[in-house]
């Protein structure tokens, strides 16, 4: 199936794209991995889609001693590839490797995996585990949102109309920390149907059909997913 | 005839003279070709399942570009009866009339000029359907409420193999209900047709994705009304075929008659992913009632079966809707000595999409019912699964070997097929294996399944089968060219199988011309032999034994050209020259005189063309019967339910091997398939007949990281009843998987009293296996 008409609007600064985002039926485009299949099944028929790839900042990468600011648009392949300074001693890169394939991860965003809030989807149950901070701006200015109240609900997340992600703070890892990761998929490079990740103190059960969560048991989350968490625990600690 | 062993000839390993353009990219797919002022086609397909279409109206403004059922003036509906007898006919319309059946059955045409604009119309028509009751399960629909008019259940036939085995006195009786999902072939390249017509030639031309370019054109003619004279099937590179690609399109017939009417303007439709998988899941739905008698030494005494195949809406052009059960009838006693036998067959009419015959066809389902019973049969004798095999396997001082259904296996040694994939896996060692991985708290399990394929029957067996395209003999023709090239041309369909290859290595071997000098020609009933395709495993033997046979002709004609050249009696013929003493004289040459300077040639040899066609059949066309053993050593995770493969083997018999490369290619392609169908590959409908995959999300293939390194070890012996010895294995691979893996799985999970009896073998089965 092809998309319905839509037209296609490049920007070069933050205040276009917002004010090209004011407008009824507009929808930022990153890398267009989920966008595009979901308008070629005209699921969803945007009037106008605002590039925010190229806008400034979107791609900066900033390293502080409390950690990295990741611009939105930074792709899951340059994680993956460790072209982005490294703070969580592995666990993003590895992360990054098991999204879908590499085709989709050359291509693929950090930010729209964020904005698109699929539970099964590994960012947004990483983000909750590493604590970070998504920064969103607006028309009434810039704002910084804790990645435990970003997804509200399966692709619903807490940006307002006329919002969008500029970029991602990931607090830095102690040096030497273990993690775990268990995502249990029926292929290689699909979605998760569980998920499981374990960081010095915090557990989370992600693609549980609702936002990731954060636990203090294994207890109360569906039986994969607590058989993903446990194996995430039994990871990091090996 | 026994191959020479010629480095270019037949059971050379040669690379694939068609990969380069492959892997360059460089393939012509219908989706490549493009007219001038080329208009794009959609679809509008039903979205229900079943209902009575009250009203189509066209969007004011665009009637022109809107066409319905009432539109097409003189057009057939398309029929492919079965001959056998009690058969329900059903026609289905190449745009829905007064009902529809399935969803994805198109309903409205229409032209723009882009895909896009077409969908954008096509969403603009209003659709009224009273929706009606869907028949969407085999066994609860099959007394109806039947789906056709007329009809008084939703049988389309049913088939009785009768026996009666009551009297048979078996210590051992295993019964097991077991059920194969439906799949979607997903070929890489879908469907695609770009037709227009040709004024010069007062022709419709017509590039379609097809297996079978003349089947398409006859049954074309025959829905347009028009003479065969003026349809001209092209099928360029094929992507893919596995069966999806052998039928008369609805598609095809109405932009058939759409084209005609456009004064040479082209029409293109590409089926995109979305309409192949949410209309288009149409193989491999069957269900097994079986009941394995046998003696306390797992020796089979009798199989007693019933069996559901789920044939959908309607009878697909030209296998029809009863090809599988038929199969299932003469099949299902597999490769064993079975003494009695007695198989009762519904073939039932649904509202899905339409049965095609995926690659393996009923086989890989039979193998299944039969092979996973007879694991537990062993279980119940106390044996292994390797031992009940050989005990019941015939030998091959056996062959050739009638079984209970008249099946004449040719040739080979069936119990040392299972004897080596045994010691290959290390069956013997496995036991300590299980036990120490229990000990780890892991489970794993062994599984076999040893099979028959029946490849290039003819007449006589598909006649039987009630098919409405029976194949006859298969020609090819060979014609060399002044410049002492050979170009053949064949009526099958090259889509996968190598034949571009293999057929020039079988020229070769008959004439000596290197291969690089060997064009095949093939994918366009203008230039080709009539023939009914490719399917049914049997281009290698068919198409391979009429290229023997032209070539073995012209090589006659060039032989006595040469003896006149040379003035010789005695003449032979080697390394594509005709040899007399110390004199020679090249093919090459002879070609340049017989086109060029027949002056030099007496009348009588003037006349001889070098343009030999000629039809080929098997000395008996009951078929070749390769066979062979998969052996899987599975891991299962009984937390999660997931399955690796942790080694995959196959002993493979496709007797003389035209290239050993593209044999290993086959059997690989179609593992992978068969892996999918044993863990993978599943349509869901829900009870409205709504299709629950229409993307590959949620319909899953097995990729690169599912399949396993293959192991592949041949044996070759020859069929006594083709050129070369060759036998039909295209298929082979896509049989044996389902029923291995589960073998395997419920090897592992034997000890806990277990069994998967449904695939494929998802988590969510296997954990409710084990729940
Ligand atoms: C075959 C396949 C397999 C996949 N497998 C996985 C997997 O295993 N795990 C996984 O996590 N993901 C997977 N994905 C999804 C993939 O990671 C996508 O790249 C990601 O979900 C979306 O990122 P994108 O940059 O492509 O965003 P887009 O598709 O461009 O946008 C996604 C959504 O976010 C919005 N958006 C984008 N950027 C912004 C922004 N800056 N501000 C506000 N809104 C924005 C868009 O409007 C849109 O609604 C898979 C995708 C495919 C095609």
């Amino acid at each position: 199936m092809k998309p319905a008409s839509f037209d296609y609007a490049p920007v070069e600064t933050l205040g276009a794209a917002l004010s090209a985002l004011s407008a009824q039926g507009a929808k930022p485009l990153a890398g267009g991995q989920s966008l595009a299949p979901t308008m070629n099944l005209r699921l969803v028929r945007p009037r106008v889609l605002v590039d925010v790839k190229a806008l400034p900042g979107m791609r900066e990468v900033t390293e502080t001693a409390a950690g990295l600011r990741l611009g939105a648009a930074v792709t899951h392949a340059e994680i993956e590839d460790g072209a982005v300074p490294d703070v969580t001693c592995g666990f993003m890169a590895h992360v990054a490797r098991g999204i879908a394939y590499r085709a989709v991860r050359n291509r693929g965003t950090i930010g729209g995996s964020l904005c698109h809030a699929d539970p099964a989807a590994d960012w947004p149950s990483c983000m909750v585990a590493l604590g970070a901070t998504m920064i969103a701006a607006g028309p009434g200015g810039e704002r910084r949102i804790a990645a435990r109240d970003w997804m509200r609900a399966p692709f619903v997340t807490a940006l307002a109309p006329g919002e969008m992600l500029l970029a991602v703070e990931i607090p830095r890892l102690p040096p030497g920390s273990r993690w775990g990761y268990a995502k249990i998929n029926r292929k290689v490079g699909e979605f998760a149907s569980a998920l499981g990740i374990a960081l010095p103190g915090v557990m989370v059960a992600g693609a549980i059909e609702a936002p990731p969560a954060l636990l203090h048991a294994i207890e109360g989350i569906p039986p994969l997913a607590a058989v993903a968490v446990t194996r995430a625990v039994a990871m990091r600690d090996a | 005839m026994q191959p020479k062993g010629l480095a270019e000839g037949v059971g050379a390993p040669v690379l694939r003279k068609e990969d380069g353009r492959f892997l360059r990219g460089r393939g012509r797919y219908v989706g490549d070709i493009a007219y001038p002022g080329m208009r794009e086609v959609a679809f509008l397909r039903s979205p229900v399942a079943h209902g009575l279409i009250r009203s189509v109206t066209k969007p004011r403004g665009y009637e022109a570009q809107v066409f319905t059922w009432d539109d097409l003036t003189g057009v057939q509906p398309i029929r492919a009866p079965s001959a056998l007898p009690g058969f329900r006919k059903s026609d289905q319309y190449p745009l829905a009339h007064g009902r529809v059946r399935q969803v994805g059955e198109p309903i409205a045409m229409v032209m723009a000029a882009s895909r896009a604009e077409a969908e954008d119309i096509a969403e603009l028509i209003e659709l009224d359907i009273e929706e009606l009751p869907a028949a969407t399960d085999m066994l609860a629909h099959r007394a109806g409420p039947p789906i056709f008019d007329g009809w008084p259940d939703n049988v389309v036939l049913q088939a009785l193999v009768d026996d009666d085995i009551s009297d048979v006195q078996a210590p051992i009786v295993v019964r097991r209900s077991l059920r194969t999902a439906r799949q979607h072939m997903a070929p890489m390249e879908g469907r695609g047709v770009v037709v227009r017509w040709d004024e010069r030639l007062n022709q419709l031309e017509m590039h379609t994705s097809s297996q079978m370019v003349h089947v398409t054109k006859t049954g074309l003619a025959e829905c347009l009304g028009l003479p065969e004279a003026s349809v001209r099937i092209i099928a360029p590179d094929v992507g893919g075929g596995f069966g999806y690609k052998g039928i008369l399109l609805q598609e095809e017939v109405a932009m058939g008659w759409l084209a005609q009417r456009l004064g040479g303007v082209a029409l293109r439709w590409i089926e995109d992913r979305r309409e192949a998988l949410s209309g288009q899941a149409n193989c491999r739905e069957h269900h097994y009632d079986i009941a394995v008698h046998a003696d306390h030494d797992g020796r089979i005494l009798a199989i007693d079966c019933e069996a559901h195949v789920d044939s959908g809406a309607y009878s697909a052009y030209p296998f029809s809707a009863c090809l599988e059960a038929a199969q299932i009838g003469s099949i299902l006693p597999g490769p064993y000595i079975v003494p009695r036998f007695r198989c009762r067959t519904w073939s039932v009419a649904t509202n899905k999409p339409p049965i095609l015959p995926y690659r393996g066809v009923a086989r890989t389902g039979v193998c299944y019912a039969l092979e996973t019973t007879l694991d537990a049969v062993a279980r119940k004798a106390g044996i292994s699964p390797v031992e009940l095999r050989l005990r019941n396997l015939p030998g091959p001082e056996a062959m050739p070997y009638v079984n209970i259904t008249k099946k004449i296996f040719d040739s080979g040694d069936y119990p040392e097929a299972m004897r080596r994939a045994a010691e290959a896996i290390d069956a013997a060692g496995f036991p300590a294996r299980q036990a120490a991985a229990r000990a780890e708290g892991r489970l794993i399990g062994l599984g076999f399944a040893v099979f028959c394929e029946q490849g290039a029957h003819g007449t006589s067996v598909y006649h039987g089968w009630g098919i409405p395209f029976v194949p006859g003999a298969e020609a090819a023709q060979a014609r060399l060219t002044p410049d002492g090239g050979l170009e053949i041309r064949v009526g099958v369909q090259n889509h996968g199988q190598g034949m571009e290859t293999t057929l020039a290595q079988v020229a070769h071997e008959m004439l000596g011309i290197p291969l690089s000098r060997i064009q095949i020609v093939h994918g366009d009933t203008a230039m080709t032999p009539y023939s009914t395709g490719t399917w049914g495993s049997r281009s290698a033997v068919m198409a391979g034994g009429a290229v023997g046979d032209a070539c073995a002709l012209l090589r006659e004609r060039v032989l006595a050209i040469g003896a006149h050249l040379l003035q010789a009696e005695a003449v032979e013929y080697r390394d594509g020259a005709i040899h007399a003493g110390g004199a020679s004289v090249t093919v090459a040459e002879i070609a340049r005189v017989f086109h060029r300077a027949p002056q030099q040639l007496p009348p009588a040899m003037q006349t001889m063309s070098l343009e030999v066609t000629h039809g080929h059949k098997t000395e008996r066309d009951t078929g070749t019967f390769s066979y062979a053993a998969h052996a899987v050593e599975a891991e299962l995770d009984a937390a999660t339910g997931q399955v690796k493969l942790l080694r995959y083997l196959i002993v493979e018999d496709g007797g003389v091997l035209l290239n050993p490369l593209v044999a290993d290619g086959q059997v690989l392609g179609g593992t992978a398939q068969g892996i999918g169908t044993a863990l993978y590959e599943e349509m869901p409908y829900d009870a409205a007949g709504q299709p629950l995959a229409s993307t590959f999300v949620d319909y899953l293939l097995p990729g690169a990281g599912e399949v396993p390194d293959i192991e592949i070890l041949h044996m070759e012996t020859p069929s006594p009843i083709s050129r070369f010895g060759q036998k039909g294995i295209g298929e082979s691979g896509a049989i044996g998987p389902p029923a291995a893996i589960v073998n395997a799985i419920n090897d592992a999970i034997a000890h806990l009293g277990r069994e998967v009896t449904d695939i494929p073998a998802t988590p969510e089965r296997i954990l409710a296996a084990l729940a």
